[in-house]
């Protein structure tokens, strides 16, 4: 919260300092009509004097004309402050989102960074708002009231003031103790969204598996859970308001009774008393009036907290320096590099095996490296390891001789095409899918979608390259998926090329001719493919066999067919 | 964009939305009434604090020396009893409205959610998970915070104004026709005010639920995002739509926030016009000063509640435009509800006829154009083809997650449209190419689909799905907590988990939609005498592109374009040298 205040709402200081002093002179506007009413009732309507009546009427008009226009000014000011501010911090929070490790986002999870992104951004955005439209008249307001019984009678306005710190204390003890209470229930909030989005990408499961009742329990404990979360900060904080209401009236009644022994002693006029009272339920509303504030503030606080806590996450992928680059004949190698996840199932318990263990080997440019095993063997591993998602426990990956932890991740991965196993399409054009914010030219995107198979089916389509795809790519088969995908992997002529099984829906013969497509234009591309199927691999420079994170084979079909025996084994189970 | 815009251009009813929101308040009317009560009472106790005070300044009255202090001590214990009573019931109050409200949230996100499970599947194809996220999260919200806190503050305002008005009635009817003129015309404006800012309101939910769809949406996509260096360009789309967002969220509040203003305005000026007014009244000799300063101040007490209602008019604006959006999604056509004599589909044989079965997802594109198909009890169908020939939709159709356009399908000779469709889908059991896990247990993931499966039956399933030692090396084994999106599960783990789950079903009839499509072959073929077993006596749907897996089908359907080119065994298919043999071939190009 205190990064808010001090970083993002900084560079409208100014502004804020002129927002409210347009805020003061509307709410001095306000203040000045009673006044100018007390006036003309006091002297002068008593003088009887109709033109007065009319000039003094004329005067409070302007007064409230200029009340409403600065409020409305200022207003405008802050609700801009507002809008600037927030606008920066959802900026900060989403690039910092965006260039977020893969370790560290599967720590912080997805559901809990979206809602990060959303409510809690918007809890900061309505405080921002509200604290700033309300804020100031009900300070000037109590300010201004103090000072005014003070010129009325100093010792009953310390009567009146002595009760202040109590509920000062009351708003500032409940508002600190709801914090974490907000806190937990953005948390449930988390868990919420992690639901949702679970049913909605497995609502065919469910539905086929007639389990919409079960997924409407889980959901109504989460539910009932939030709810009660809720209900707690809630609760905590509605004693806020009548304690402080109570507070003050109680110091109206000691004012009352001081009040008495004084006008007793002859140190004061029942009229000051009566006047007393006047500004004392001004002081009293806008007491009330801060202490709403302060629930709206507390939940802020705990959104602002938590976006914070993102944005201060220090960076775990640090580039690190080494000795400049050694001439290396390989284009791509690895040496004894042994990695494993850290975080999910592992963190308690055994101590897990490690995913990857002890992985050497070096491909010249231009190779293709093949790579099959069972499942769960570490395949992908190797490919996430090269594009350095994560970072290697042990070990080194060279790319042309330099250490990939030196390169800056643009560099580093601009050289990928890459098809994942789980894979997103993006709910927009085909061309923009295959194209993925790169400037390509339209021609390049043609080609690519030719290279990978999918001409015909994106032609035939009512808009062709313009058809928009729906959610998740909803609107393709399988195999129709992943070839818009390997057209984006391959659209920008990548040095590197990474297929993680992404021949898995598309029929043998599809998968013969996209070989050859490779074969034939990217010739230069290292390739790193890695399939179930022999038949998409055996034609590879180098193929290595991977069981349980080691490597059990690395060579040629006909080597490996010879000295394999696992690999022997996968060509028998697909003959 | 055309088409979006569309799809979030619904009518918009505000009568229609008020009237729903009240419907769920009045389920809780005995809530409510004490609530009213409530209001009521702390308001007239507070009023009773300055009539009080006023006794007590009374006793002070007589000045040096004489004050009554008998009476003043009386007077100031009645005010302390007054104020602690009223603050117990305004506490009282805040807690009951807090308690109704969220019930009321509770409910209506119960609601959201129980219908979302009742739409049909393509709705979650064309709709971002994000927005419909926003819905259920911000937007609800927003009713929320408005129901608990702006009622009150309306029910009060409203109680204050009419009493105000009753006793400045009573003081000087006439002096009252200057409201004549400032209500009418604060109401007008107010009217003016809101009608321009309630499509902004609305502009301002959309936008964010957008925004909200855009980050989920990318989220999801981080990793490819990465993987295409797409950070800074992603950022940048981003600011686009937070931009949207921010300014939605601006204009709606700025001109929100200009009706509290206005309305303080239109009092300034009320009371301006009754004070030259009450001025001119007095040199006419019909009022005195005195009734014109307690006119005055009764005025004034009118000013301030109604500055409040004002000031929460955009709150109010606000949650209208979310609940909207809420009841939006609520009105979303369900599934066609189960026909009325839809009877129960039990006993199951697994006999499934398709007859002249014509299906697209849209008018223009047919996918199925008039199928045929029998398979008989127990038999193993395969059905491959190119991808795009509407494999998967042939799945969608069986399990009726769409319903075909033309022709029938049936089961045991019971149309499927005349059945449960519980009861149908539970005929079936489904392994799909895109696995699902849920965050819970292994255990409860392979157990998702049988209540009450032991774990001896999951373990048993695990083992056959051999996918048991790897469970066993996970640090909790059954009991570890799986996420759909852990690093450390492969997707090939996942489908052989999702067998398992699938072994555990009892179900007469099966769909395997490229169910081991990343498993590799070997472990494939440890699997094979499972999966076996678990067709056995069933009738067999099966997807896959290894031709391998499916020679042993009783009938190969080889599927293009929609239609069956081609159906007979691996022999027959083989020895005609078409389209299959083709497909088949390509295995060993």
């Amino acid at each position: 919260m205190k990064k808010v205040l001090s970083v993002y709402l900084k560079p409208y200081y100014g502004r804020m300092l002129i927002g409210f002093i347009i805020k003061f002179a509307g709410t001095i506007m306000d203040l000045c009509l009673p006044w100018i009413l007390a006036y003309m009732i006091d002297t002068v309507i008593p003088q009887s004097e109709k033109n007065r009546i009319y000039i003094w009427g004329l005067v409070m008009l302007v007064c409230s004309i200029l009340a409403l226009t600065f409020n409305v000014l200022a207003n405008r000011m802050a609700s801009k402050v507002a809008r600037d501010t927030t606008e920066a911090i959802r900026h900060d929070l989403f690039a910092k989102t965006m260039w977020l490790s893969n370790a560290r986002t599967d720590e912080v999870t997805k559901p809990s960074l979206i809602s990060r992104l959303t409510t809690d951004t918007y809890n900061v955005h309505q405080m921002l708002g509200r604290v700033q439209r309300l804020g100031v008249r009900a300070p000037i307001l109590v300010i201004g009231g103090i000072l005014v019984t003070l010129t009325l009678d100093p010792v009953l306005t310390l009567v009146l003031v002595s009760v202040m710190p109590v509920t000062t204390f009351v708003t500032y003890y409940f508002s600190k103790k709801s914090i974490p209470m907000y806190h937990a229930l953005q948390k449930a909030v988390d868990q919420f969204v992690r639901l949702l989005r679970e049913d909605i990408a497995g609502i065919r499961v469910i539905k086929a598996l007639s389990k919409t009742d079960y997924e409407k329990k889980k959901y109504d404990a989460l539910n009932q859970e939030v709810v009660t979360l809720e209900k707690k900060a809630d609760v905590t904080m509605a004693i806020v308001n009548p304690a402080t209401n109570l507070f003050l009236n109680l110091g109206i009644v000691f004012v009352v009774l001081a009040g008495a022994y004084r006008v007793h002693q002859g140190y004061s006029e029942v009229g000051k008393i009566l006047a007393f009272l006047t500004y004392f339920t001004i002081i009293l509303n806008a007491m009330i009036n801060i202490s709403k504030m302060f629930v709206i503030i507390s939940k802020a606080v705990a959104s602002a907290n938590r976006i914070m806590e993102i944005i201060d996450v220090s960076d775990d992928m640090v580039l690190k320096r080494y000795e400049k680059t050694k001439k290396d004949e390989a284009y791509i190698r690895f040496e004894h590099v042994t990695f494993s996840y850290k975080t999910g199932a592992h963190v308690s318990g055994k101590e897990a095996e490690p995913n990857l263990t002890d992985i050497s080997f070096s491909l010249k440019k231009g190779e293709t490296l093949g790579i099959i095993g069972a499942t769960g063997a570490g395949k992908s591993t190797v490919a996430a390891l090269l594009m350095r998602f994560y970072d290697v426990a042990e070990g080194d990956i060279y790319i042309e001789g330099e250490n990939i932890c030196a390169m800056p991740a643009g560099r580093l991965r601009e050289r990928f095409g890459v098809v994942f196993q789980n894979d997103t399409i993006f709910e927009d054009s085909i061309a923009e899918n295959v194209r993925m914010g790169r400037t390509l030219s339209e021609e390049a995107v043609r080609e690519a979608v030719t290279h990978a198979k999918a001409k015909e089916f994106v032609e035939e389509a009512g808009r062709g390259y313009d058809n928009l795809m729906n959610v998740r790519g909803a609107n393709l088969s399988g195999g129709q998926k992943q070839r818009i995908l390997i057209a984006r992997a391959l659209a920008a002529h990548p040095d590197i090329l990474i297929l993680d099984d992404s021949s898995s829906a598309l029929d043998y013969r599809t998968d013969a001719s996209l070989r050859h497509e490779l074969a034939a234009h990217f010739a230069d591309t290292t390739k790193l493919i890695i399939a179930q199927r022999i038949s998409s691999i055996m034609h590879s420079d180098h193929i290595m066999v991977l069981e349980d994170g080691k490597i059990a084979g690395y060579g040629t079909h006909e080597e490996l067919l010879e000295h394999c025996e696992i690999y022997r084994e996968i060509r028998d189970s697909q003959m | 964009m055309a088409e979006k815009q569309k799809k979030y251009e619904k009518p918009k009813n505000r009568k229609g939305t008020v009237l729903r929101l009240g419907r769920y308040m009045m389920q809780y009317k005995y809530w409510m009434l004490l609530a009213f009560v409530l209001t009521i009472a702390s308001n007239l106790l507070s009023l009773m604090g300055p009539m009080l005070s006023g006794y007590a300044i009374d006793a002070i009255e007589p000045g040096v020396g004489n004050v009554d202090f008998a009476r003043v001590f009386y007077y100031a214990a009645l005010m302390v009893v007054f104020y602690l009573i009223s603050s117990v019931l305004s506490y009282v109050l805040s807690i009951l409205m807090i308690h109704i409200s969220r019930k009321v949230v509770y409910k209506m996100r119960d609601d959201v959610f129980t219908h979302l499970m009742e739409l049909p599947v393509g709705y979650f194809d064309t709709h971002q998970t994000g927005d419909i996220i926003s819905r259920i999260s911000y937007d609800i919200d927003t009713v929320n915070t408005s129901l608990a806190n702006d009622l009150v503050q309306i029910l009060t305002t409203l109680i204050t104004v009419l009493g105000a008005f009753a006793m400045m009635v009573a003081i000087s009817p006439k002096l009252v026709l200057v409201f004549a003129f400032t209500v009418p015309l604060s109401t007008l404006l107010t009217k003016l005010i809101t009608g321009k800012t309630r499509p902004l309101f609305r502009l301002r939910s959309r936008k964010l639920g957008e925004l909200n769809g855009f980050v989920e949406e990318m989220i999801s996509g981080h990793k490819t995002l990465k993987a295409y260096h797409q950070e800074e360009n992603t950022i940048q789309k981003f600011d686009g739509k937070n931009e949207e967002a921010v300014e939605a969220y601006y204009r709606a509040e700025y001109y929100g926030s200009v009706v509290g203003p206005t309305v303080n305005f239109i009092n300034n000026l009320s009371l301006t016009l009754v004070s030259v007014f009450g001025a001119l009244l007095f040199l006419a000799n019909q009022m005195s000063i005195g009734s014109i300063s307690s006119f005055i101040l009764y005025s004034r007490k009118f000013s301030g509640p109604i500055n409040e209602a004002a000031n929460i008019m955009s709150e109010l604006q606000s949650a209208l435009a979310a609940a909207e959006r809420v009841f939006c999604t609520i009105d979303e056509p369900a599934e066609k509800p189960d026909r009325e004599n839809a009877a129960e589909l039990c006993h199951v044989k697994g006999d499934v006829l398709l007859e002249n079965v014509r299906f697209g997802y849209t008018k223009e594109q047919v996918i199925i154009k008039g199928l045929n198909l029998h398979a008989a009890c127990g038999k193993l169908v395969a059905i491959v083809g190119p991808t795009g020939a509407g494999k998967t939709t042939l799945i969608n159709l069986l399990m009726r997650f769409y319903d075909v356009q033309e022709g029938n399908i049936f089961i045991d000779n019971h149309e499927i449209c005349g059945v449960t469709r519980s009861s149908l889908r539970k005929a079936y059991a489904m392994v799909l190419q895109d696995t699902w896990l849920f965050q819970g247990t292994v255990f409860e993931n392979i157990a998702y689909g049988r209540q009450g499966a032991t774990r001896e039956d999951v373990i048993a399933a695990a083992k056959a799905a051999k996918i048991h030692s790897y469970i066993k090396r996970l640090p909790q084994e059954y009991d570890t907590i799986l996420t759909d999106e852990g690093a450390n599960i492969s997707k090939g783990q996942k489908q052989l988990l999702t067998i398992a789950r699938a072994m555990l079903l009892d179900a007469p009839m099966l769909i395997l939609d490229e169910a081991t499509s990343n498993v590799d072959t070997r472990t494939e073929q440890q699997i094979q005498q499972a999966m076996r077993k678990l067709m056995e006596h069933k009738t067999c749907f099966v997807i896959a592109h290894r031709l391998s897996t499916i020679q042993n089908a009783d009938v190969i359907l080889v599927v293009n374009h929609g239609e069956i080119v081609e159906q007979g065994t691996h022999g027959e298919l083989m020895e005609r040298e078409g389209f299959y043999y083709q497909l088949y071939r390509a295995q060993f190009e």
